[in-house]
């Protein structure tokens, strides 16, 4: 049987969908250089939210901040206050505190040009899909200062910090004289992870980004199916009461 | 005793009166249609916004250093502040919603014809007054939108005066002295008018009784021993019943939204009001949000700025000349002619895709040569409307309401 939860989590997409297909079918039409890998995220997967977690922590916390968010909202992923002190907090700060930045924005600004964006609302500017594929897309680019560069945002200032674990990525570019617009990229160097288990690591990670950019979006879709049944009842209640009241009326 | 209460209360204030010249003895036509939710569901918006706005002033910071991470603060740590600052956020847009309909409802059925010009131009101030609370209001939550749109509207009075710019913005840019003078006329003067000018509306409405979709006025046929008006019913009971099912469809629709998509994709919450504004980083493309887009569209198809920033005022303030362009002989779209209909029509399909081009990138070829003929035919609509509503060969119009 179906987990209800799995359920919910289906409806609601579809509802999201369905309304988001009507304002922007046609928006949709601007076309991106490249084409963005669908997360495989959900949100109501708390193990998988809690790999997330801990992966932000270990590699995005050293140079970006999620200065909106406290550590206490961790507890919400079915971890206790103690757990979260002891695993996820890798500096002095307190419970209650914001997940503010460890680097020093100046030297920051000395080291990549542009200080690392905060990482709090991030996929509600971006879009999970988006953040999901911008992570596996580093690629070795000797022209580039530090080395890297980035199919899904060319020119990045950002390296890739996860090439331990994903390995070396190189362009290669397709056949032809449109050839950079099909270029693809290849695993020149394995890394630590197989790519099925780099994917996992990612999308694990995007999970807890779509969590930490909205805590209150499990809650907001949970009340609105109430919302939804109390209200289609209440409308059914008041065109009856309605044509009881204009009986007399021809 | 309640009775006796009532009497203590009718002898120092007109209660009973009021209660029944403006409800229960206040006869509407009894043919209204689906068009004629909009008013009271626009009157529900406005009480949605004030008591949300109340709620959303208790912890948001008119602060350029705060403002942003207040609103982030709202979203996480005030127990449901999620959930009333995207009340908010879509009923901003779903206000605009309804006031579309609603004066899309008085194209349809003549309703700004004599004797009800002054409803009309009453309920352009405060679609006017609307305007200027959304613009106040989007500043607030101090993202890359939120900078750059008010930007780019405050640099079109610059391109008329610039000291009176600079004058609206208390700074060379938008800065923390904008923000604040934003967020007093928001929360407080905007309201307070906005307030007073619906009361205005209804207060002249009750004057010269509603209009129905045939565009007959029904107090030519009275009961003679009563002086009822024979296709009346009384507004209490019947309307405020029917105007409930109005209510909870609209509601429907209204937490649709905020529970399974507040951001509408991008439209009622722009992806890029995520990033808190950087006076520094200009977003590579601005657009309003998709209420106001028919004016931006009008306003960008125009290469001159200054010849633009006039097309989009007129565009708007054209509206007022209504009761006077039309020259019809008849109120109600159901009997007139095809000259009209079809000049309604265009016009409708002009106007959204005015409001779908404002959205686009105007580097897109397609952009403003489709703006421009827009453009044409929505000014078209008003500047040939004497004409061709003389023109038109209207049908006769039946006696009484017709069901």
């Amino acid at each position: 049987m179906m987990k209800l939860s799995t359920w919910n989590q289906r409806i609601a997409r579809w509802v999201a969908v369905g309304l988001v297909l009507l304002t922007q079918s046609i928006a949709s039409a601007n076309s991106l250089a490249v084409k963005l890998d669908h997360a495989p995220i959900d949100p109501t997967d708390t193990a998988s939210l809690q790999r997330g977690a801990q992966h932000f922590m270990n590699y995005c916390m050293n140079c970006h901040g999620a200065q909106f968010a406290r550590f206490d909202l961790l507890t919400r992923l079915g971890l206790t206050e103690e757990q979260v002190k002891k695993n996820l907090i890798l500096t002095d700060a307190k419970i209650a505190d914001y997940m503010t930045v460890v680097l020093n924005p100046k030297d920051a600004k000395a080291w990549f040009g542009v200080p690392p964006p905060d990482l709090s609302v991030e996929t509600r500017v971006r879009g999970s899909d988006w953040i999901y594929t911008y992570l596996r897309s580093f690629y070795r680019d000797d022209n580039r200062e530090s080395g890297w560069n980035n199919r899904v945002f060319p020119g990045v200032a950002m390296p890739n910090v996860l090439y331990e674990l994903q390995g070396e990525q190189e362009l290669k570019p397709g056949e032809g004289p449109e050839g950079q617009h099909h270029a693809s990229l290849i695993l020149a160097k394995p890394g630590k992870m197989s790519p099925q288990e780099f994917d996992r690591f990612t999308a694990d990670l995007v999970n807890y980004l779509e969590f930490m950019a909205e805590p209150a979006r499990e809650t907001r879709i949970h009340i609105g199916y109430f919302a939804m049944i109390f209200l289609v009842i209440a409308f059914f209640v008041a065109r009856a009461l309605k044509h009881e009241y204009w009986k007399d009326v021809h | 005793m309640m009775t006796r209460l009532l009497g203590w209360v009718d002898e120092r204030f007109p209660l009973t009166s009021v209660w029944k010249e403006h409800l229960a003895e206040y006869y509407a036509p009894k043919n209204f249609n689906f068009w004629y939710y909009f008013g009271s569901l626009a009157m529900l918006v406005l009480v949605i916004q004030i008591v949300t706005g109340i709620f959303l002033t208790m912890n948001y910071k008119p602060d350029a250093r705060f403002a942003f991470a207040s609103v982030e603060y709202i979203m996480r740590d005030v127990d449901y502040g999620w959930l009333i600052r995207y009340m908010h956020s879509t009923g901003a847009s779903m206000f605009f919603v309804v006031v579309y309909l609603h004066m899309m409802r008085g194209l349809l059925y003549g309703s700004y014809q004599k004797p009800r010009e002054l409803i009309w131009l009453l309920g352009m101030a405060i679609y006017l007054c609307l305007m200027a609370e959304a613009f106040f209001g989007y500043l607030l939550p101090w993202g890359q939108m939120s900078y750059w749109g008010a930007q780019v509207i405050v640099s079109l009075v610059d391109a008329i005066s610039p000291p009176v710019a600079l004058w609206v913005r208390g700074d060379y840019v938008i800065a923390d002295a904008t923000l604040n003078r934003f967020f007093a006329f928001h929360v407080i003067a905007l309201p307070l008018i906005l307030v007073i000018l619906v009361f205005l509306h209804i207060v002249a409405l009750h004057q010269v009784g509603s209009n129905n979709p045939d565009g007959i006025e029904i107090k030519k046929h009275k009961d003679p021993t009563t002086g009822i008006p024979l296709d009346g019913i009384p507004f209490h009971p019947y309307y405020s019943v029917k105007d409930i099912v109005g209510v909870v469809g609209f509601l429907i629709v209204y937490f649709g939204i905020i529970f399974f998509s507040p951001e509408m994709g991008g439209y009622f919450l722009e992806e890029n009001n995520f990033i808190p504004a950087d006076p520094l980083k200009t977003p590579p493309h601005i657009s309003p949000v998709w209420y106001f887009t028919p004016f931006y569209a009008i306003l960008r198809a125009i290469p001159q700025k200054q010849v633009g920033v006039i097309a989009m005022g007129l565009a708007v303030v054209i509206f007022f000349l209504l009761p006077w362009l039309d020259r019809g002989i008849v109120k109600s779209v159901r009997y007139r002619g095809s000259l009209y209909k079809t000049a309604l029509g265009l016009f409708v399909v002009a106007f959204l895709i005015l409001g779908y081009m404002g959205t686009q990138d105007p580097n897109l070829w397609y952009v403003n040569p489709v703006s421009r003929i827009c453009a044409l035919v929505y000014f078209g609509f008003f500047f040939l409307m004497p004409i061709f509503t003389r023109m038109d060969k209207t049908k006769p119009v039946p006696d009484r309401v017709t069901g």
